[in-house]
C-alpha cells in the first residue's frame, strides 16, 4: 500500500541544512494500522506530509498503492490526495464558518460529485461517526470529540485507501480519545489502511505495529504483529 | 463549481466585513472617478449616427486667399462653404443625397396672446436634411421638392417647440408666425438630439438642436441672415445681403450622402472638376484641394473631444491603478489570513488551479460590489458635473447602459487584476506550511 525507499528530506537555510528524514524506508501493507512514534523534532510530521503528498522530498522513491508518486505534478498529486488519501489532524482543522455537512462535503466538491450522490455520501459517513443529527451545527457548537468525529467523517467521505492521522487524540481528554481510537479501529477493520503519527505509547499499542523515528531515521526496528490476517509488516533503517 | 465558489466568496465577505468594505470602497472610488470622466469622454466621442456615419461626408473646398491659407484647421481647408458653392453643388446634385444648411435666428409670435414672442434658432436647409440624417418625425414629414422650388413658406417644428406652441398636439396644417411671416407646419419631429451635433460643429457641438427647419430657397426672398460662424478672407463682402451671398465668405455646412466607396470616389472627382471649372471663372486662387470626411472623421478633425478630456480620463485611470494597488494589499492580507483553510483544502484534494479560480471568483465578487458602489459614486460625480457646469453639461453628463456595462466590466477587471497576485501567491505555498499554522 505504502512503500518508501531511501527517502531523504533536507530543509536548507543560508547557514544550515537539517535532515528531517534520512534514507527513510517503510513498507505498510494494505489493511494495516501502523503507529509512527518519536519525540518532537524526530521527523514524524515531515514523514506524514510526504506520505500524504503534501510535501516533496529530495531523494528516494515513494510508491503509493503501487504507483510511483515521487515526482508527480500538482494536479495529479491533488487528485490522489482527493481520491485515495484521508487526513485526520490533531487540531481537527474544520473550517469554522462551514457547518458539519459543508465541512464533510469539501473533498467531494473537488471530486465534482453530483449533488444527490454527495448528500447521500455525507449522510452515510456522518451516520458512521454518529453525528447525522448535527449536520447543520457549526464546529463551534460541538465538543472536541465531536469535532474530531466530523474530521474523521470528512476523511472517510472520499472512501480513501489510506488514512493519515497526526496525533488524532492529542487535543482530547482520555474518554473522548478512547472513543476516537475505537472509531479508528472500526474503520481499519473495515479495510482502510491507517498510518498514525503519535508520541503516545498507549495509543501506539492499539496499532498493529509501531515504528520509531529519531533524527529523521528509523531506529531499533520493532515489528509487532497483532493479527495474523494482516500479514507480516517490516521496517528497516 | 462556480456556484460553490460564489457561495464561498459571499461567506468570506460576511466573515471579514470591514476588510471587505475597505476593498469594495477602494475599487468603488476608483471606478466612480473613472466612470465620471469616461462617461463625459464617451458621450463627447460617441457616434451620433452609427447606422450611416460611414456614408455621410462633410464637404470641404479650398476657396481661400492666395496670400495666406485658411488658419482654422490642420490642413488649411475651410470647414464651411460659400453660398455660391452650396447652391451650385446642390444644383449639380451628384450624390445620392446632399444638403446645404445654416442656422438663422427668428422670433416666434404665438397665437396665444398670453404667450410672449420668443426667440428661436431655425435651420435653413434643403428637405434632404431629414432622410439624410435619419431625423425622426412625430407628425407629418419633410416638405416636398415642389415646396423647395416654389419657395413655399413651410416649416418643420422640433418636438420641443411644438410642445411649447401647441401643447404637443398634432399641429400639421396649422400656421406659425416666424419673424412676421406665416409658415405652414408640414411636420413635427420627435425628440432628436444627436450628440455631438455632428452636422454643424461650427455652432456649439453640444448645443440644442434647432427649434424649426425652413426651406433653403427662402434665403433670398426672406433675406435670411446666418446666425452662425462666418469666415471671410480679403475684404469679405460689401456688407449688403446680396454682396454677402456673392462673397467668398464661408458660412454654410455642406454634406453629401455617398453609400459606396465608388460613389465617394466619383464625388471626390466631381468636386475636383467643380473647383477647376470655378478657377476658369476666376475663383479658387489656391491649388485644387477638396476633402470628404465621414461623420467620425469629421468629429475627430474638429477636435470635439479635447485634449483636456483625454488627460482627465488618463488621470482617472491612474487613480484607478492606485486604488487597484491598494486593493492588492488588502486582498493579500485577507487571503493570507485564511492560509490555514487554503492548506486544508489543498490537503483534501483541491488543486492549485481550483483554489486559484476560487480566489479569483472572490475577487470578481468584490469587483461587482465595488462596481455598484462606483456607479453610485459616478452618478453622484456626474450630478456634480451637471450642477457645476450647467447648460450643455446636463446632456453630456448622464449614465447610459453602455457606460453602466463598461463600468461594471472595468470594476470586475480591476478587482480580478488586483486578486491575481494574491491568489497566485497563496496557492504557491506548499500546503504543509499552511497546515502547521492551523
Amino acid at each position: 500500500m505504502l512503500k518508501m525507499d531511501g527517502v531523504t528530506k533536507v530543509y536548507r537555510t543560508d547557514v544550515v541544512q537539517t535532515y528531517a528524514l534520512r534514507n527513510f524506508d517503510l513498507d505498510v501493507k494494505e489493511g494495516e494500522f501502523v503507529a509512527v512514534m518519536g519525540p518532537s523534532g524526530s521527523g514524524k510530521t515531515t514523514f506524514l506530509n510526504i506520505a500524504g503528498l503534501l510535501e516533496s522530498f529530495d531523494s528516494g522513491h515513494y510508491f503509493l498503492d503501487g504507483e510511483n508518486v515521487s515526482a508527480l505534478g500538482d494536479d495529479k498529486r491533488s487528485r490522489i490526495r482527493n481520491e485515495r488519501i484521508g487526513f485526520i489532524f490533531q487540531s481537527f482543522n474544520l473550517i469554522p464558518d462551514l457547518n458539519v455537512h459543508d465541512n464533510v462535503e469539501v473533498p467531494l466538491r473537488y471530486r465534482r460529485m453530483k449533488s444527490g450522490e454527495r448528500q447521500q455520501r455525507v449522510r452515510e459517513v456522518l451516520e458512521v461517526v454518529g453525528l447525522a443529527s448535527r449536520m447543520k451545527h457549526l464546529p463551534s457548537q460541538l465538543s472536541g470529540g465531536q469535532q474530531q468525529r466530523v474530521a474523521i467523517a470528512r476523511a472517510l467521505a472520499g472512501e480513501p485507501r489510506v488514512l493519515f492521522a497526526d496525533e488524532p487524540t492529542g487535543n482530547l481528554d482520555s474518554l473522548m480519545a478512547r472513543q476516537i481510537l475505537d472509531l479508528l479501529e472500526g474503520i481499519n477493520e473495515d479495510g482502510t489502511t491507517i498510518v498514525m503519527v503519535t508520541h503516545d505509547s498507549e495509543l501506539a499499542r492499539r496499532a498493529h505495529r509501531s515504528v520509531h523515528l529519531l533524527d529523521g531515521q528509523l531506529m531499533d526496528p520493532e515489528v509487532t504483529v497483532l493479527g495474523a490476517e494482516h500479514g507480516e509488516a517490516t521496517a528497516s533503517p | 463549481m462556480f456556484s460553490y465558489n460564489l457561495r464561498l466568496a459571499l461567506r468570506s465577505m460576511r466573515r471579514t466585513p470591514i476588510l471587505s468594505a475597505l476593498m469594495i470602497g477602494a475599487i468603488g472610488i476608483g471606478i466612480g472617478v473613472s466612470t465620471t470622466t469616461l462617461t463625459v469622454y464617451h458621450l463627447r466621442s460617441g457616434n451620433p449616427i452609427p447606422q450611416k456615419s460611414g456614408q455621410l461626408y462633410a464637404v470641404q473646398l479650398d476657396n481661400w486667399s492666395p496670400n495666406e491659407p485658411y488658419g482654422g484647421t490642420s490642413d488649411h481647408l475651410p470647414t464651411q462653404v460659400t453660398y455660391r458653392d452650396a447652391t451650385n453643388l446642390m444644383r449639380l446634385g451628384k450624390a445620392k443625397r446632399q444638403n446645404a444648411s445654416y442656422i438663422t435666428s427668428m422670433t416666434v409670435i404665438p397665437h396665444n396672446r398670453n404667450q410672449k414672442p420668443f426667440h428661436v434658432i431655425s435651420r435653413v436647409t434643403y428637405n434632404d436634411f431629414f432622410p439624410m440624417f435619419d431625423v425622426p418625425f412625430q407628425y407629418g414629414g419633410p416638405w416636398g421638392d415642389a415646396d423647395n422650388s416654389s419657395r413655399a413658406q413651410v416649416v418643420v417644428l422640433s418636438h420641443e417647440l411644438n410642445e411649447k406652441l401647441f401643447g404637443g398636439a398634432n399641429s400639421v396644417g396649422k400656421d406659425v408666425r416666424l419673424d412676421g411671416n406665416r409658415f405652414r407646419i408640414v411636420g413635427v419631429l420627435k425628440h432628436w438630439e444627436p450628440t455631438p451635433h455632428f452636422y454643424d460643429l461650427e455652432n456649439d457641438s453640444f448645443g440644442d438642436s434647432e427649434d424649426a427647419y425652413i426651406p433653403f430657397d427662402l434665403t433670398v426672398p426672406l433675406k435670411l441672415q446666418s446666425a452662425g460662424n462666418n469666415s471671410c478672407w480679403g475684404n469679405g463682402s460689401d456688407h449688403s445681403f446680396e454682396g454677402h451671398l456673392e462673397s467668398e465668405c464661408v458660412w454654410i455646412q455642406f454634406w453629401a450622402e455617398l453609400p459606396t466607396a465608388s460613389a465617394r470616389a466619383r464625388y471626390h472627382q466631381f468636386l475636383g472638376n467643380y473647383v477647376r471649372d470655378q478657377k476658369k471663372a476666376g475663383r479658387f486662387p489656391r491649388p485644387v484641394k477638396t476633402s470628404l470626411r465621414n461623420v467620425m472623421q469629421w468629429i475627430a478633425y474638429n477636435g470635439v473631444v479635447g485634449n483636456d478630456t483625454r488627460s482627465l480620463v488618463g488621470l482617472s485611470f491612474m487613480f484607478l491603478l492606485v486604488c487597484v494597488l491598494n486593493t492588492i494589499g488588502l486582498i493579500l492580507a485577507k487571503f493570507m489570513r485564511r492560509s490555514g483553510e487554503i492548506g486544508l483544502r489543498r490537503a483534501l484534494g483541491a488543486s492549485r488551479h481550483a483554489l486559484f479560480r476560487q480566489y479569483l471568483v472572490e475577487s470578481a465578487v468584490i469587483g461587482v460590489s465595488g462596481g455598484a458602489v462606483g456607479l453610485l459614486l459616478g452618478w453622484a460625480g456626474l450630478f456634480g458635473v451637471r450642477s457645476l457646469l450647467g447648460g450643455n453639461a446636463a446632456r453630456i453628463a448622464h449614465l447610459d447602459w453602455t457606460m453602466i456595462g463598461i463600468s461594471l466590466l472595468l470594476a470586475i477587471a480591476a478587482s480580478v487584476a488586483a486578486g491575481l497576485y494574491p491568489a497566485w501567491r497563496v496557492v504557491r505555498i506548499p500546503p504543509a506550511a499552511y497546515l502547521k499554522t492551523q
